[in-house]
């Protein structure tokens, strides 16, 4: 019997060592630093659809620990020099502290207040970014640098350690992410999502639930915010301001809520748009809109669920077939959310 | 042994709920039936908490049961299916009773684990097995058939193991052949399980065949009680009830 916490682990190391002969297949310092990009983007956004997916709980403030992760991280690098992967979990504490504040107040509220409110949070924290100029740099950024000191080893400083580095930490992520959904608490989360008012009949806290769901996606969030403010060797205001929040949005809704791995689908589209669409276009967000519109109006789901759904529709369809019914046509099939 | 005595509820000036006294024997199986607004459901919500009376009292084995939470009183022993299927879309009919048993275990906030638990397999395979949904343990809540949902929703109140089942019109929104189905069920879990339990049934047919004691309620009081053949014949239910009701529904 193959255990599926196996299967997952074994699916991460082939990826991650796929992830790591890519240097040495090319040259191209440009596919790299997009790699380092995906992890960054990924682990963010995979963090979001922990709320959206999993939890039925869309925040349009989720920016605010993506920001929080890479100043913290550039901060604490700054000022006491610490050895990085201890930085990063104080990162990761610090913002689990935060959530936990945040979420405190925001996941008893449904849906449309719980989005504005946590948007309001985020604006909070971009303003205290721009005001706290001794800190924080203003608006101008956590500039100098972010130093990178060697440990066991591994020296940061070097690009191609950096996205070995980066590639390790976006899949020891999306394992733990992984972990976190296939738990029976990310069934309980499930069952909140669906209906809270039986969950609780059951026994089920629903309020530590969301709240808990809450403070794992903003820790997750931050951890994708360390990758970028080490990619860029810094940290910049626009790391927690809403078009970010709105970005990992976009990246959840292209690649789809339902498979696990469909906001890394949705991470790869919108940096290969984004690159390419740049680079030929002048007015990018115009043909990026066209693009979520195509999504959003023509397939009704992410990318990575509707190729998921089609498998579906086709196995169901060849079994139906070869037992000779026809009622149990794919048309009937409800689509899942997040499994 | 369930036992009520004086319930009183009121909402506004309505007495929704007027001065009801009840025994439902362990191991019973009881319809109650009663023209719209009888206060069949102010009734049911009482007995499982959603309410507090305004005064009488519920005891359940000797002890009262008035005042407590809705989890206490479910802890307690008394489940309840609701009229709508109050289901998990989204998740398999074996996923849904294998949370719902981790809840029930106390594990729902387990992060080091791997859904399902192994403790947790055996109770649900067997809640599923007492509603026969076995076959359907693999199928999508949300594309179950409504008899299915509604029996699923029995399985979740059976997972609490409860002394006592409400069950709010178990074949409410069915065709024919459907609610024979979901009732012939409901029987043999009775029957199985020897636990108490009490119906809101609308369809006489239904009731008249399967409840072996009826209880019938009518403008928040008790109007009659008895084996069907009993109530079949008593003049206060065929004047107040039965008369206009059962032709209507034939």
């Amino acid at each position: 019997m193959k255990s599926p916490a196996l299967r997952d682990a074994l699916f991460g190391l082939v990826a991650f060592l796929v992830l790591a002969a890519l240097p040495l297949l090319t040259t191209s310092s440009a596919l790299i630093d997009f790699v380092i990009r995906c992890a960054a983007l990924g682990l963010f956004a995979t963090s979001l659809n922990l709320l959206v997916g999993y939890g039925g709980m869309v925040s349009f403030g989720h920016g605010l620990f993506f920001g929080m992760g890479a100043y913290s991280f550039g901060i604490i690098m700054q000022r006491t020099g610490m050895p990085i992967p201890l930085a990063i979990l104080l990162t990761m504490a610090v913002a689990a502290m935060v959530a936990l504040a945040v979420g405190a107040i925001c996941v008893r509220l449904k849906e449309i207040y719980f989005a504005f409110v946590t948007l309001a949070f985020q604006m909070l924290v971009h303003s205290m970014i721009i005001a706290w100029v001794p800190v924080t740099g203003g608006d101008q950024g956590l500039r100098g640098g972010i130093p990178r000191p060697s440990f066991l080893g591994i020296n940061l400083a070097d690009q191609k350690q950096l996205y070995l580095f980066s590639a390790a930490l976006l899949v020891l992520g999306l394992l733990a992410m992984r972990h976190i959904v296939s738990s029976p608490f990310g069934y309980t989360l499930r069952m909140v999502r669906d209906n809270p008012t039986r969950a609780g009949f059951l026994g089920v806290d629903v309020y530590r639930t969301r709240l808990t769901a809450f403070v794992l996606a903003g820790v997750f969030a931050s951890l994708g915010g360390v990758v970028m403010s080490l990619f860029v060797s810094g940290a910049y205001p626009e790391f927690a301001f809403w078009t970010m929040s709105g970005e990992a949005v976009f990246i959840v809704m292209l690649g789809g809520t339902v498979a696990f791995l469909g906001p890394m689908v949705g991470t790869v589209l919108l940096l290969l748009l984004n690159d390419f669409v740049t680079r030929v276009a002048e007015h990018h967000g115009l043909v990026l809109g066209a693009v979520i519109l195509l999504f959003a109006l023509g397939l009704r789901k992410g990318l990575l669920d509707f190729v998921m759904d089609w498998r579906e529709a086709r196995r169901t369809r060849a079994q139906a077939g070869s037992a000779g019914k026809d009622k149990m046509a794919a048309a009937d099939k409800m689509e899942r959310v997040a499994t | 042994m369930l036992e009520i005595t004086n319930l009183v509820k009121s909402f506004g000036g309505v007495r929704a709920t007027d001065d009801v006294t009840l025994t439902f024997a362990t191991g019973s199986l009881t319809a109650i039936i009663g023209p719209n607004g009888a206060g069949k459901s102010t009734f049911f919500n009482l007995l499982s908490g959603a309410f507090g009376p305004d005064s009488g009292d519920i005891r359940l084995d000797g002890q009262s049961i008035v005042g407590l939470s809705i989890g206490e009183i479910v802890r307690r022993g008394i489940g309840r299916a609701f009229q709508v299927a109050s289901i998990f879309p989204s998740l398999t009919v074996e996923e849904t009773m294998l949370a719902a048993v981790s809840a029930h275990h106390r594990q729902s906030a387990r992060l080091g684990a791997r859904f399902p638990l192994p403790s947790t397999r055996d109770h649900a395979a067997h809640c599923i097995e007492m509603v026969g949904l076995t076959g359907k343990r693999d199928t999508l809540s949300a594309n179950l058939s409504h008899g299915d949902q509604k029996l699923l929703d029995i399985a979740l109140a059976l997972v609490l193991e409860p002394k006592v089942l409400l069950l709010d019109e178990p074949t409410a929104g069915m065709g024919p052949e459907e609610r024979w189905r979901v009732i012939e069920k409901v029987r043999e879990l009775w029957e199985r399980q020897k636990i108490t339990v009490v119906f809101i049934e609308h369809d006489m047919d239904i009731v008249f065949r399967i409840a072996p004691s009826i209880r019938v309620l009518s403008y928040g009081r008790v109007l009659a009680e008895g084996t069907p053949q009993e109530i079949r014949t008593n003049p206060a239910v065929i004047e107040a009830y039965l008369g206009t009701e059962h032709e209507a529904a034939a």
